[in-house]
């Protein structure tokens, strides 16, 4: 018999497709007759310990990435600073990862279970460094690779970005599948993953975000030997979580308990994710509130039945900055400290160097990672596609920026701005698609306790919301 | 461009969903066009340009689709100079190393 190969076809066979190519028993995790799920016993469970993850990692040149001090820039922060702030700007190189990315460290777990659990080869959906981590590790474990991409636009012109990020996959000796703007990217990914059998090795299986924790642990144990204490702050680069989630578990296991979580994503407000016409307009490819703002209000919005990066559960703030802002302190981080990388931790990179005014000078940020950069990747290329797609760029204040047809630098440094995103209407937000995604559902007091925990609140609050919201 | 001989590294281009068939939650600019993949491997035949013509991947999958390019090369670059960039690093730099 043929098999239904339509859009609506092909997702009926969702659960069937992804148990086999996860074969994780996610419903074993459900609270029956809830919306919830055991967060912790799934994070237990199916991922490898610490120690188990460092020995994975150390295999297959991952981890122990530098920590930078970053001396010049924030000389520079503190010269607009008022007197006695300026707090001390360190950014950990996690370019130097196999791959070039923080990626690597989500990549090799999954890819060290698949092959140890026989998939003969592993699939990935993405347009990011990932589709990189993943080849690269699989390259390493000797599986094939398949990595499936958004790349252009319906006139088959393609984000510089992403086809340096396709490039690279195929360099690791991966199969790239290309594809127009859309969300049915997901249907091509299953069915790619139904007729070759391999293992899907997405963002945001508990394998994928357990292996960032060594980051956490890291940024930990580093500041702790140059310092002696840990970082009052970690700025985090946030789309869809995995990172600020991962990283966040890592500090807190290894006891960092009072250093802030804060994440920074690039303002792209009025560009939409899916159309096919903003595509080319949009200057950041990830690290933007179009993809942060929907995964911090609802997580389950991913190629798994359950998220394993649940952002609200460790993000104590969310700064926003300004396109301008990114480009200027990428220049900045080459001309001043001579590393020339990014662009995507270059977001919490420009975040830092404004939060950073308002911080004693005795205090520490550390920007968690660094990405490689290459053609297509780096300011000259971004800023002259954007110009090509009738961007217009600027010097003045970031603020007046309007995406997709404005990228404002700031005239000097001292206009970068903090602006913190309202994590209450983040809060609510989440309650709301609760809702909506549960439309008639009796929420029970396993319900309250489960969100509130989604959010780092209390079930009285959620409550107030939930009858708000009704 | 070019023909394709059996054998030649090619790139062919499919319409997984033709516009008006698209996911009913995409936007209304995205839905009048097709969604189209690309994807690279050996040719299993000759073929001549807008030809359909099968491959096989480098994972040794079987697939096909319209020719699109043979020897697809990377064509992203370093974009152009960019006198704004230039601005900001003398701007950096004065202020933080002087003149």
């Amino acid at each position: 018999m043929t098999k239904d190969m339509s859009y609506e076809g092909i997702n009926s066979r969702k659960a069937e497709i992804m148990q086999k190519s996860l074969g994780i028993d996610y419903s074993k995790f459900e609270h029956q007759g809830g919306i919830g799920f055991d967060y912790d016993a799934m994070m237990g469970e199916v991922a490898y310990s610490y120690e188990e993850m460092v020995k994975i990692q150390q295999q297959t040149g991952v981890g122990n990435t530098p920590l930078l001090e970053l001396r010049n820039i924030t000389a520079l922060a503190r010269q607009s600073a008022p007197k006695g702030k300026g707090a001390r700007i360190f950014v950990k190189d996690e370019a130097a990862n196999a791959s070039g990315s923080f990626k690597a460290r989500r990549a090799s777990i999954s890819v060290y279970h698949a092959a140890k659990v026989g998939y003969k080869g592993v699939v990935t959906a993405t347009s990011g460094n990932y589709g990189a981590a993943v080849a690269s590790q699989a390259a390493m474990r000797g599986l094939k690779c398949i990595v499936v991409q958004e790349c252009y636009d319906g006139r088959m012109v393609g984000q510089p970005e992403i086809l340096e990020k396709m490039r690279i996959c195929e360099a690791y000796g991966a199969e790239v599948v290309q594809l127009s703007v859309g969300p049915e990217l997901f249907s091509t990914f299953l069915a790619i993953l139904e007729e070759t059998g391999y293992f899907n090795a997405s963002l945001y299986t508990p394998f994928g975000i357990a292996g960032i924790e060594t980051l956490g642990h890291e940024i930990a144990n580093q500041c702790r030997q140059r310092l002696g204490k840990d970082p009052e702050v970690v700025l985090i680069t946030n789309a869809g979580g995995g990172n600020l989630t991962g990283t966040a578990r890592g500090l807190r296991a290894a006891g960092a308990k009072n250093t802030q979580i804060i994440g920074a994503s690039v303002d792209l407000a009025g560009l939409h994710m899916a159309s096919d016409k903003d595509f080319n307009r949009k200057s950041f490819t990830t690290g933007h509130t179009g993809f942060s703002m929907p995964f911090i209000k609802w997580p389950d919005r991913t190629d798994v039945p359950r998220n394993a990066a649940r952002c609200l559960r460790y993000m104590d703030k969310n700064l926003i900055v300004k396109q301008g802002e990114v480009f200027y302190i990428t220049q900045a981080l080459a001309v001043l400290e001579g590393y020339e990388r990014g662009p995507a931790g270059n977001t919490s990179l420009a975040a830092a160097f404004a939060l950073a005014k308002q911080m004693d000078q005795d205090q520490v940020i550390v920007v968690n990672e660094t990405e490689y950069t290459a053609a297509g990747k780096m300011p000259s290329s971004q800023l002259t596609f954007a110009k090509q797609n009738g961007v217009e760029l600027s010097f003045g204040d970031p603020d007046s920026d309007k995406p997709g047809t404005t990228i404002v630098f700031p005239r000097s440094p001292d206009m970068f701005k903090v602006r913190w995103a309202d994590m209450d209407d983040a809060r609510r937000g989440y309650i709301k698609n609760c809702l909506a995604n549960h439309k008639d559902h009796q929420f029970n007091d396993r319900d309250h306790a489960f969100m509130a925990a989604e959010i780092q609140s209390t079930p009285d609050f959620v409550k107030k919301v939930l009858t708000e919201l009704r | 461009m070019k023909a394709a001989k059996k054998g030649d590294w090619v790139q062919v281009r499919k319409v997984v969903l033709p516009a008006g068939k698209r996911a009913p939650q995409v936007p209304e600019d995205t839905a009048k066009t097709d969604l189209l993949l690309w994807v690279k491997g050996f040719a299993q035949s000759d073929a001549d340009p807008g030809e359909e013509v099968g491959i096989k991947t480098v994972t040794g999958r079987l697939t096909s689709g319209i020719l699109q390019a043979v020897n697809p090369a990377y064509t992203h670059g370093f974009g152009d100079y960019l006198p704004e960039l230039a601005q900001i690093s003398a701007q950096v730099k004065e202020l933080t190393f002087g003149e």
